[in-house]
């Protein structure tokens, strides 16, 4: 693997009159709440490490006051560490001289925010040329630049108007589109849509999605929102009170909840709508490669179960089942197989939320073969497989889990 | 009995105490002023000669002349017909009633005041908005300037600079400046955090971030500031002819003294009239400029 592109290093950040006093007491092990109340101390981040890859949205989540916006602010400093490194790009951002920071936060960073954060003074193509402004760039190349962004976001011809004069959706994509102007590698997003309608926000979504699909830019995106996060995030770490509790892939959080605090968040998502058809699915019983009926008959009868999926060079062709193949092996054992002895049986794709393939998984007398886009089988999803899904709140222990666990 | 006096009388200091205290401390400062004073003086010159430039420009042009320029102004600021009219029968009216000369000499003393006030005072907000301990030091000295009565920090004025215009811009600008200090700081601590943070986080250097974020979404509350410190300078016209200052503020004095009363009712009028003026260009022009920046709401 190659080196990771940003790599928090024992964070802590302590707020108050003299925070290097209170690092002792965390060292104790004491709780936020005795040190608030000891030494007067709020702790804001408490021994913080994580890895974040390049062109990945990382999500961090939590409840309101656990430390979001507070860790987020490091990675461009805004706020300063009490102690511990945020290594972007091979460089300690904690090192960085004020004209050093200034030029990071010019070139290599960019920041979305929850309420917006757009300069009521200045136009929409202003606000979106601000930061190339800052950097001094000539008027025409920056207008021309934010031109072109504003048409991403789809704001093509609000150029003149002033920021209270759209709405909130489309002052975010401003946000957005300023925050993109400077082609910043990273982006940094502090719950960036938490402030709009449920419609807007899924729209703002999406379009995110999109928008990372063509610019793989490294996001860091902060939300309370689990369903978001699960949408969005390749990876999702939670925050509990200035603690990393967990960090993994979303549908490693969805069923391997390290804690409580996980499990509550994770108990009320419709998992059947966050949930891939990949991550549930159990390796194919066994696939059926032989070229005559009676070879494969006397496999299948050696498996404990009576069928089979029949693949071939051109990949999966359909179900064969153990009785068809008695039949067939009765007329002509010898027989080559043929479409007669297959059943057909449409598979699923991995990548399908489990919500989409629930009717046909019910229907169907046999496990649905996943198939991926190359033709070959990769799995197979039965109805006690999904049923254990979507019931299931994670307290099976012996599941293998990629997660990290960082302190109990 | 004499031990328990103080249960009577205020245990207050011995009298001859007193005396010595402000024998040293007056003699001091006589000396201080002699030794200094024409020093400091020289040091006004600029501002001796700015003000007799502006006066002297203010009376020598032709009524008209001011009059048409005041409108223009006033239209300018406001773009309203009424104001503008309004302003030039005001002008009118003053004249006519031979308060001209006057008028023109107290509008040349507001108008270096008020600019006196915001050179100094505005740099002064900014340094209170930036740091928490300016603030706590500023804050007890500009309540100090505002209820000390004006009479007293006469003296020290008069006793170094003698009497004449640059003790009087000096009197009203000591009684002025606070309002536009208060509020240079406190439009500032208002602006929006997260959008100061987003210039930030955009790179913006401090300069950057105080010309083109912190004061921009400051200054209507700074233009409400300067606009208090235009009324609290036309105040103090009558106080600082006390000091000298020619203009409106002298016949008032001198009604005072004879008890001229229609005197004193016209140019207190004139007085008066010139506050309203100030005041309605200065606001409108501020509401202006402002709705020009927030944009224009449900439209
Ligand atoms: N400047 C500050 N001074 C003191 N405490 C702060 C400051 N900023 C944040 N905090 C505290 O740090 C904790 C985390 O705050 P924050 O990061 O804003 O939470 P979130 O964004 O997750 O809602 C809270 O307990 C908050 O009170
Ligand atoms: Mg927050």
């Amino acid at each position: 693997m190659t080196d990771p592109f940003i790599q928090v290093k024992g964070l802590y950040k302590i707020f108050g009159e003299d925070p290097e006093s209170a690092l002792p007491h965390i060292a104790e092990g004491k709780s936020k709440n005795e040190i608030l109340a000891e030494t007067g101390h709020t702790i804001g981040l408490k021994d913080i490490n994580l890895t974040i890859e390049k062109g990945k949205l990382f999500v961090v989540m939590g409840l309101s006051g656990c430390g979001k916006s507070t860790l987020i602010r490091h990675f461009n400093r805004l706020i300063d560490p009490t102690k511990g490194q945020i290594i972007v790009d091979g460089v300690d951002v904690v090192q960085l001289s004020q004209k050093e920071l200034e030029s990071f936060r010019c070139h290599k960073i960019s920041m979305v925010f929850q309420h917006f954060g757009l300069m009521p003074h200045r136009t929409v193509l202003e606000n979106v040329a601000y930061g190339l402004a800052v950097q001094k760039v000539n008027k025409e190349i920056r207008y021309e630049k934010a031109h072109h962004w504003l048409e991403t976001v789809g704001l093509k011809g609000y150029e003149s108007l002033y920021p209270s004069q759209l709405s909130g959706g489309q002052q975010q994509r401003v946000g957005l589109a300023r925050a993109l102007c400077t082609d910043a590698d990273i982006l940094l997003m502090d719950e960036a849509f938490s402030a709009l309608d449920p419609l807007i926000r899924s729209e703002m979504q999406d379009q995110l999605i999109e928008l990372q699909e063509k610019l793989h830019k490294t996001i860091i995106f902060i939300t309370h929102d689990l369903d978001e996060a699960l949408r969005l995030g390749d990876r999702i770490a939670i925050l509990k009170d200035g603690e990393l509790v967990q960090e993994g892939a979303p549908e490693d959080i969805l069923l391997n909840p390290v804690n409580d605090y996980v499990e509550a968040f994770v108990r009320d998502v419709n998992r059947a709508r966050a949930l891939t058809v990949e991550t549930v699915m159990k390796p194919p019983v066994w696939r059926i490669t032989a070229n005559t009926i009676a070879e494969a008959l006397s496999q299948m009868r050696k498996q404990p179960g009576d069928y089979g999926y029949y693949v071939n060079d051109d990949g999966y062709q359909g179900v064969i089942t153990q009785e068809k193949l008695e039949a067939a092996a009765k007329k002509n054992g010898s027989g080559v197989i043929c479409e007669k002895v297959i059943e057909e049986l449409s598979p699923v794709s991995p990548d399908s939320l489990l919500e989409s393939v629930l009717p046909e998984t019910l229907d169907s007398e046999y496990p649905l073969p996943v198939v991926d886009e190359q033709g070959e089988l990769c799995g197979e999803l039965s109805r006690a497989s999904l049923a254990k899904a979507l019931v299931d709140t994670g307290g099976d222990e012996s599941e293998e889990s990629t997660g990290t666990r960082p302190s109990t | 009995m004499a031990e328990n006096s103080w249960l009577t009388e205020f245990p207050a200091m011995d009298r001859t105490d007193l005396l010595a205290i402000r024998k040293t401390l007056d003699s001091g400062f006589r000396d201080f002023s002699r030794s200094y004073g024409d020093a400091i003086e020289s040091f006004f010159d600029p501002l001796l000669n700015l003000l007799v430039l502006i006066e002297q420009l203010l009376i020598q042009s032709p009524w008209w002349v001011i009059i048409l320029a005041v409108a223009g102004l006033s239209f300018a600021a406001s773009r309203s017909i009424k104001l503008t009219i309004g302003v030039i029968v005001a002008f009118m009216l003053i004249g006519y009633f031979g308060m001209w000369d006057n008028a023109m000499r107290t509008m040349g003393i507001i108008t270096v005041s008020t600019l006196l006030s915001i050179t100094i005072g505005v740099p002064i907000g900014i340094l209170m908005s930036s740091s928490n301990r300016a603030q706590s030091i500023v804050t007890p000295i500009l309540d100090i300037m505002q209820t000390m009565p004006a009479f007293v920090y006469l003296i020290p004025v008069v006793m170094l600079l003698g009497i004449g215009k640059v003790p009087g811009v000096i009197a009203v600008v000591i009684y002025a400046i606070p309002p536009v200090i208060r509020l240079t700081n406190l439009g500032i601590r208002l602006v929006d955090k997260e959008v100061l943070e987003a210039a930030t986080a955009y790179g913006a250097n401090r300069m950057q971030r105080l010309w083109g974020v912190q004061l921009p979404l400051a200054m209507p509350t700074i233009m409400a500031g300067i606009n208090q410190t235009i009324m609290m300078a036309l105040a103090m016209v009558v106080i600082a002819s006390m000091i000298g200052v020619k203009g409106l503020g002298q016949p008032v004095l001198k009604s005072i003294t004879n008890q001229y009363f229609t005197m004193g009712l016209f140019n207190g009028l004139a007085i008066v009239a010139l506050a309203i003026i100030f005041d309605r260009v200065s606001q409108a022009y501020a509401k202006r400029s402002q709705k020009h920046l927030q944009g224009i709401q449900n439209d």
